[in-house]
């Protein structure tokens, strides 16, 4: 029996597309695409091609499109650049939370499915914010932000304001080319949609600057020095498009494994509380809290049983932290502390969801009758 | 069998998993997160876990962090602020031994289907004629640390290995530097692990409890001086009680919270010829007559009669051959048997 993988929220396994448009870039297509003979001349158009592709699948001009190191550096960068005060929700992820908390920024919070809430943050708008950032779909609990309705409040209140959303999660769930003309900043990063990981993209709005982070060769009109990660770059295009094309059919084929998931789960087990209604989530997350259940244990028991999912973010030596995303959505913290995310992507398959079900109703029912004992 | 082997991120239990590996068992590591704050010599600082993680990829052993960080403060910060707010001189590394490693954990691997834990500690643990478990002080008596696992009972020993508890430490380096395990020549942690070397006991409390002045008055009652900070005094405390150098050697020999007053008299003040020991747990039963006894990790033992018919319940009275120094209040008292190999079980000295 092989592995089975429900953790796509954390990455997803590379797609083919994606590996083989990178593979000639660690051999003959070597060169620097800043140089200036043909070799470099080369690799500057495979930069060039990419970066047309991603601005045509996500409803952007290709200046508009620049590629960073990670989803995390283009957070950074969107907020950071932007400078001044910001203000985000909540349960934004902490790539977006601590830049905006180390620079004195507003915290808002979230009603209970972890969706800003919009008179809390109507009432933290003034003239004086530069940036509000709120999350495309949050990386937990999958749940999606309405964000015409947060767009429609910034041009009320804050009308000077940009909005930037961090992206990461939404490629294989939400046409981009409806997201982007809400916002004048958006990030991905590659690896959640089958890339690699090690590369990002910020869109920036045109007639929006940006104090660069990183400072330099000027690459990506001054926008991110660094040479460019050409390999990666390209297999981002690659996997993009793919996840374009696949995700109407996607969505609809994961959403039935998902429910089909979450409805074994609360016939099989008691106790087991869906922690944001499917209407208001991506087709993929299945995000659960079992009562009177520790992650820790839970996770253990799955990965010996190779089931791979995951409860919430860890911090730096590895150890699981209570969710601050639940804490926003006002979960109680000992039913947080049962939490157990499940994430679909492209691989998932019925017979992956029907053994999750097995290994993941059983090892609750030995680790419940194991406290019953003691 | 399947062990859980706690992983400090040392070399003792670095090589306590390579023992256990040469043994045959089925080795999971594991390095418990318990401390959130500042630390520059605990267990859970992130260089610790990393050499943890290392050691473990070395072994071939899985390695995984469990987040106890509320049980910990809940069993071992709280109540080490609450005891110094009341005068009394605390054991975090006792409590955390008590609370976290052996009922947390070992909860959590019966509740995962190991059959033990182990750790690094060098004590042993043996067998009688009749099939009950012993505890007894490792084979290093400089490194011995059966006085900080005294509160094992028969349950816990039953589920519970020290792998390196019947070599030295010298052979424990020896085997790390021989396996090329990269903690071979890691120094010893030696304190408490939340308390920081720059800021000390002295600032982590201060950002807890507020610090209240108190008299410095001798045996007769005669004000002698003032100390800033009741809260960090302790029992035969010598210096920084704000006394002028010179003349007769003083130490603290009493406490009283209520009345903000610490007490400082000649050695012969302080002595006493009894103890009396609350919080009991026995390796196997109670035990009483003759017992050697221990009050801090590496000290002395004296011999002491434990006195049967205690008139207070769960409080065992120690009678000492020869008066002691005062044992402070909150110190763990663990009884050895008369050989001082064996722990008979232990408590900690009352008020």
């Amino acid at each position: 029996m092989g592995i089975t993988y429900l953790d796509h929220a954390a990455t997803t396994p590379m797609r083919a597309v994606a590996v083989e448009a990178m593979l000639p870039f660690f051999s003959e297509r070597f060169a620097n695409p800043s140089g200036s003979h043909r070799f470099a001349r080369d690799a500057r158009r495979a930069v060039d091609e990419a970066r047309d592709e991603v601005a045509d699948l996500l409803g952007v001009r290709p200046g508009e499109v620049v590629f960073t190191g990670c989803g995390t550096e283009a957070d950074n960068a969107a907020i950071v650049g932007v400078g001044g005060l910001a203000v985000c929700p909540a349960a934004e992820h902490h790539a977006v939370l601590h830049p905006i908390e180390a620079h004195g920024g507003r915290v808002v919070g979230t009603d209970a499915a972890g969706h800003v809430d919009l008179d809390r943050l109507a009432a933290a708008l003034a003239d004086d914010v530069r940036v509000v950032s709120v999350m495309a779909v949050n990386n937990e609990v999958g749940t999606v932000t309405d964000l015409a309705a947060v767009a429609a409040l910034i041009r009320e209140r804050a009308p000077r304001a940009l909005l930037h959303t961090d992206a990461v999660q939404a490629p294989s769930w939400l046409d981009l080319r409806a997201v982007a003309p809400m916002v004048d900043l958006m990030s991905l990063s590659a690896h959640k949609f089958g890339g690699p990981k090690g590369v990002g993209v910020l869109t920036v709005r045109d007639g929006v600057t940006l104090a660069p982070l990183l400072l330099g060769g000027g690459q990506e009109r001054e926008r991110r020095s660094g040479t460019h990660n050409v390999a990666g770059i390209v297999a981002l295009a690659a996997a993009l498009a793919e996840t374009d094309t696949e995700r109407d059919r996607e969505t609809v084929r994961l959403a039935a494994l998902r429910d089909r998931l979450v409805d074994a789960l609360q016939s099989e087990i008691d106790g087991v509380v869906e922690t944001v209604t499917r209407d208001r989530k991506v087709a993929g997350s299945a995000h659960v809290c079992l009562d009177g259940i520790e992650s820790e244990s839970l996770l253990f028991l799955l990965d010996e049983a190779d089931v791979c999912a995951s409860a919430a973010s860890a911090c730096a030596s590895g150890a699981m932290e209570p969710s601050h995303v639940l804490a926003a959505m006002g979960v109680e913290r000992s039913l947080a502390g049962g939490a157990l995310r499940m994430s679909l992507g492209h691989t998932t398959t019925a017979a992956d969801v029907d053994r999750a079900v097995d290994v993941i109703t059983a090892s609750v029912t030995r680790l419940r009758r194991a406290q019953v004992r003691r | 069998m399947k062990v859980l082997l706690a992983m400090s991120g040392g070399v003792d239990s670095s090589v306590a998993g390579a023992l256990l590996l040469d043994a045959g068992h089925d080795v999971v590591g594991v390095t418990m997160k318990l401390w959130g704050g500042q630390s520059d010599t605990g267990c859970c600082s992130v260089s610790d876990v990393d050499d943890a993680r290392r050691v473990a990829q070395q072994l071939d052993i899985d390695h995984l962090v469990f987040n106890f960080a509320d049980d910990f403060d809940t069993h071992v910060v709280q109540p080490y602020v609450d005891a110094h707010a009341l005068g009394v001189t605390p054991n975090p590394c006792i409590e955390c031994n008590r609370h976290l490693k052996f009922d947390r954990l070992l909860g959590r691997a019966d509740q995962l289907g190991f059959d033990a834990v182990a750790t690094g500690h060098h004590a042993r643990i043996g067998r009688s004629d009749d099939g009950r478990f012993t505890l007894e002080r490792g084979a290093d008596a400089a490194k011995d640390q059966s006085y900080v696992v005294h509160m094992l009972d028969q349950s816990a020993l039953a589920r519970t290995l020290f792998p390196v508890g019947h070599i030295d430490k010298a052979e424990v380096r020896r085997l790390a530097a021989e396996r090329g395990l990269r903690t071979a020549s890691k120094p010893d942690s030696q304190d408490v692990c939340f308390i920081t070397s720059d800021g000390g006991r002295t600032a982590f409390l201060g950002d807890r409890i507020p610090f209240r002045r108190a008299k410095v008055v001798d045996t007769s009652g005669a004000v002698l001086g003032e100390v800033d900070a009741i809260e960090t005094v302790t029992i035969g405390q010598r210096r920084g009680i704000g006394l002028p150098g010179g003349g007769p050697k003083r130490y603290v020999v009493d406490i009283d919270p209520v009345a903000a007053t610490v007490v400082v008299g000649a050695d012969d003040d302080l002595r006493r010829d009894h103890v009396d020991v609350e919080q009991l747990t026995w390796v196997d039963g109670p035990a009483d007559g003759e017992v050697r006894v221990q009050a801090s990790a590496h000290g002395a033992t004296v011999t002491g009669h434990l006195v049967a018919g205690s008139p207070v319940a769960g409080v065992s009275h120690v009678r000492f051959d020869v008066a002691q120094r005062r044992i402070a209040p909150g110190q763990s008292v663990v009884f050895y048997d008369a050989s001082n190999r064996r722990v008979l079980g232990g408590g900690v000295a009352r008020r």
